[in-house]
């Protein structure tokens, strides 16, 4: 007897007595290889030399340089050398404005961290041993380039320059957040940078980064958008809508993935990593995608410039993954030492994208180690001087937030009446209550 | 002209007058889209302006996004109000919320056309109504006309707005009024007074409701296909009642539906939608709490059923002449 039944799983038992030499299926769930209390060993990482890949012409076709979705473009070799095809052969002014911005953000995110741990904040997220990712594409673009960003790419605002007194005032959410604390900490929005609102729904901004960029394209215009998200955001629809609009319609768009191995505890694995690269995504979309060592400045640039110069010639989008690590946690409400080998960040082979710069530059000559001491001392109190300025205009909690009413401003570009109605209704309340 | 051919019209005036507006959709491009909405632009706006999508909602509602924050004016089309969903995180998380969450740095200007409802044996897949989801939304518009000259007035308004605009189009009226007696030939807007649409440009703004009839015994509130099965039974039983098409869900026109509820005193509101939580549960508390002291009756409603969608008992579940008539009777009972 056959049985239909509710669970589906039923079966006649003569047929599985047939089937009882088959083996039984089992299910795969990805597991990172090392835990807490593991000794992290990266060894076996296959970590092709500096220089090594092969650079296509701007314009080739996408077929033609699957490979580079596969290997690892590197300009920086163990020498702090920048060697290779892919080397940008950047002046010195350029390096140390990389070197400086990358620092500042790491100053910056170090300030920041200890101002929520001091109760000023709510939230904050560092971006430490990702600098690179951010700040050297910023340094490869044109300031008037379109940034959709995630979460941790504050390093493409500081390189361009922003206050960083006015992040400050958004992460305390007070009187001086232009967003009139209305986003979590470190939810940016700078229009006058070329910098998109960030959201804290995953992957959304891709495909809204090639929808800017389909505009730009249909009205002839000559900037270019680029957006960026973490390897775990690529399992989203966005990605993936964003992946196919972006080759249909060609749109001048650099498609970021950080691969920083982690999604807060779950590994790269749970997106797919250990079945092919993230820049082989790409390959399926027929776009150009590139796996660089994203924790190189150098070949972070010259990959986004490459990128940048392939769009702006109408050859289309390029996905570009960053192979880096996540340093520290994932926010601050997040404890990474419960679910990761506590060395596996001394142990990355990729190194710090800071000394890598560092190294390079000071075996350029145009750096030394004195220098940037001073340097780092005089980023430290920059931030210091900065926070305590924005702290002027309040700390999350502490009464000098926007005035209650612009709760309902926004909402719609003119206010209507329910909002009007539920505003003043807010207001007689806090007033009849006295405060 | 039909509902189909204002939507034209009005997509078509708006291109002209404004080059930034971009229509962009599933077979809207060459073909001019499945109900022929689109018929026609892109031959005369080009394919930069008007071009087919992939089939991806999540992927049309988010580059619509970054299109308006480039500064086009996107008039993104869902091919049905029940494919929206995949769209739902673009629609509610960011396009409703951009204007705040940047306090005015960027915004979404858009306007989702989809062709929503039943009554044309769709199923569950091409028949609901999902107004109220997006009602409960708070940054967007939800606009849903009942006539030709609406269609095309209202269609104009939302694209000139620079909040995001829902425009649910009840497609069992695309081609004709329908009264709710399904068992008859189907009519064309041929002759009816709200298919006389002008040739250019004209608005008919958000948030104003439109008094369909005048009437004293009680107060029928409405929209969409609705308007039309509502006025048909109400002129079959002969009952003195005040129709009002609300036209835009949000923001509401409450001082049409609190006049016209404080001189009947009685209410009655009719959707297709689901009941639990659909818009005229909004509304009814709406008039609870204003009009509580005028009230002759409890407020009544008359809904799609909290089932899905069904198929071959589309016309039990469809609001329809009988139903809304028990209820009528009923609210003039009590």
């Amino acid at each position: 007897m056959g049985d239909r039944g509710n669970s589906g799983a039923g079966m006649a038992g003569n047929e599985r007595e047939q089937r009882r030499n088959l083996p039984p299926l089992r299910l795969h769930v990805p597991e990172p290889r090392f835990r807490p209390g593991d000794v992290a060993d990266f060894s076996d990482l296959e970590i092709p030399a500096a220089g090594m890949m092969p650079r296509p012409d701007e314009g080739a076709d996408a077929a033609t340089m699957r490979d580079l979705a596969y290997g690892l473009v590197r300009v920086l070799d163990e020498d702090g050398q920048a060697v290779g095809a892919w080397d940008p052969k950047l002046p010195p002014e350029t390096l140390l404005r990389m070197l400086r911005a990358m620092a500042l953000t790491r100053a910056f995110d170090q300030r920041m961290f200890r101002a929520q741990r001091q109760g000023k904040t709510s939230f904050y997220m560092k971006s430490t041993g990702e600098e690179a990712v951010s700040v050297a594409a910023a340094a490869a673009l044109a300031s008037d380039d379109m940034c959709f960003p995630s979460y941790r790419q504050q390093g493409v605002l500081i390189a361009r320059g922003w206050p960083i007194i006015d992040m400050m005032n958004q992460i305390y959410s007070n009187k001086g957040d232009r967003l009139k604390g209305r986003q979590l900490p470190i939810m940016y929005s700078a229009r006058e940078a070329s910098f998109f609102s960030i959201s804290g729904n995953l992957a959304t901004q891709y495909p809204q980064a090639v929808g800017w960029a389909m505009a730009s394209a249909a009205r002839g215009d000559t900037r270019i958008a680029a957006t960026w998200c973490g390897e775990g955001s690529t399992a989203e629809g966005d990605f993936h809508s964003a992946c196919i609009f972006a080759s249909v319609y060609r749109a001048p768009v650099i498609l970021n993935v950080v691969n920083n191995q982690w999604a807060i505890s779950s590994f790269s694995g749970f997106a797919g990593a250990e079945a092919t690269t993230f820049a082989a995504r790409a390959i399926g979309y027929g776009i150009a995608g590139l796996r660089i060592d994203g924790n190189d400045a150098l070949a972070v640039h010259a990959a986004t410039r490459w990128a940048a110069d392939r769009a702006r010639a109408n050859h289309g989008p390029t996905l570009i993954e960053h192979f880096t690590y996540r340093a520290e946690g994932h926010s601050t409400s997040d404890d990474p030492s419960a679910y990761r080998s506590a060395d596996e960040g001394s142990q990355w082979p990729l190194g710090d994208p800071i000394a890598r710069l560092k190294q390079h530059c000071i075996a350029l000559g145009i750096w030394d180690e004195d220098r940037h001491a001073a340097m780092d001392k005089e980023l430290a109190e920059e931030v210091r001087d900065a926070a305590r300025e924005a702290e002027k205009n309040g700390i999350l909690g502490h009464g000098l937030h926007h005035p209650m009413e612009t709760m309902f401003e926004d909402v719609f570009e003119e206010m209507p009446w329910h909002l009007k109605e539920q505003q003043q209704a807010m207001l007689d309340e806090w007033k009849a209550a006295g405060l | 002209m039909s509902m189909i051919q204002a939507i034209n019209s009005a997509l078509d005036v708006m291109m002209e007058r404004d080059p930034d507006v971009v229509v962009m959709g599933e077979d809207v491009g060459y073909f001019g889209g499945v109900f022929r909405a689109t018929a026609g632009l892109q031959a005369k706006y080009g394919k930069n302006r008007v071009f087919d999508t992939p089939i991806t909602e999540i992927g049309i509602i988010g580059v619509a996004i970054g299109m308006g924050a480039y500064g086009l004016r996107p008039v993104p089309e869902i091919q049905f109000a029940d494919y929206i969903y995949p769209a739902l995180d673009q629609l509610v998380s960011e396009a409703a919320r951009l204007r705040y969450r940047s306090a005015g740095e960027f915004i979404a200007p858009m306007t989702v056309r989809s062709p929503f409802g039943g009554g044309i044996f769709g199923g569950q897949t091409h028949s609901q109504s999902p107004e109220g989801i997006f009602t409960h939304v708070s940054g967007i518009k939800t606009v849903i006309p009942s006539t030709p000259y609406d269609a095309k007035g209202l269609l104009i308004a939302a694209i000139q707005d620079n909040d995001p605009v829902i425009f649910f189009e009840p497609k069992r009226i695309y081609n004709g009024p329908f009264d709710g007696h399904y068992d008859r030939p189907a009519k064309s807007w041929a002759g009816h007074p709200g298919a006389m649409v002008p040739a250019g440009y004209y608005r008919v703004p958000l948030g104003q409701a439109r008094t369909v009839r005048e009437g004293e015994a009680l107060t029928i509130l409405c929209y969409g296909a609705m308007e039309h099965v509502v006025e048909s039974t109400v002129s079959e039983m002969g009952v003195d009642a005040e129709i009002i098409d609300l036209r835009t869900l949000v923001p509401l026109d409450i001082e049409a539906v609190e006049r016209s509820v404080k001189k009947t005193g009685r209410c009655l509101i009719v959707h297709e939608a689901t009941r639990t939580s659909g818009f005229g549960a909004e509304l009814s508390a709406l008039v609870q709490e204003r009009c509580f002291y005028h009230l002759e009756a409890p407020v009544e409603r008359v809904t799609g059923f909290d089932t899905p969608y069904p198929h071959s008992l589309e016309w039990a579940y469809f609001p329809g002449p009988v139903r809304i008539g028990e209820a009528i009777n009923k609210i003039m009972r009590d």
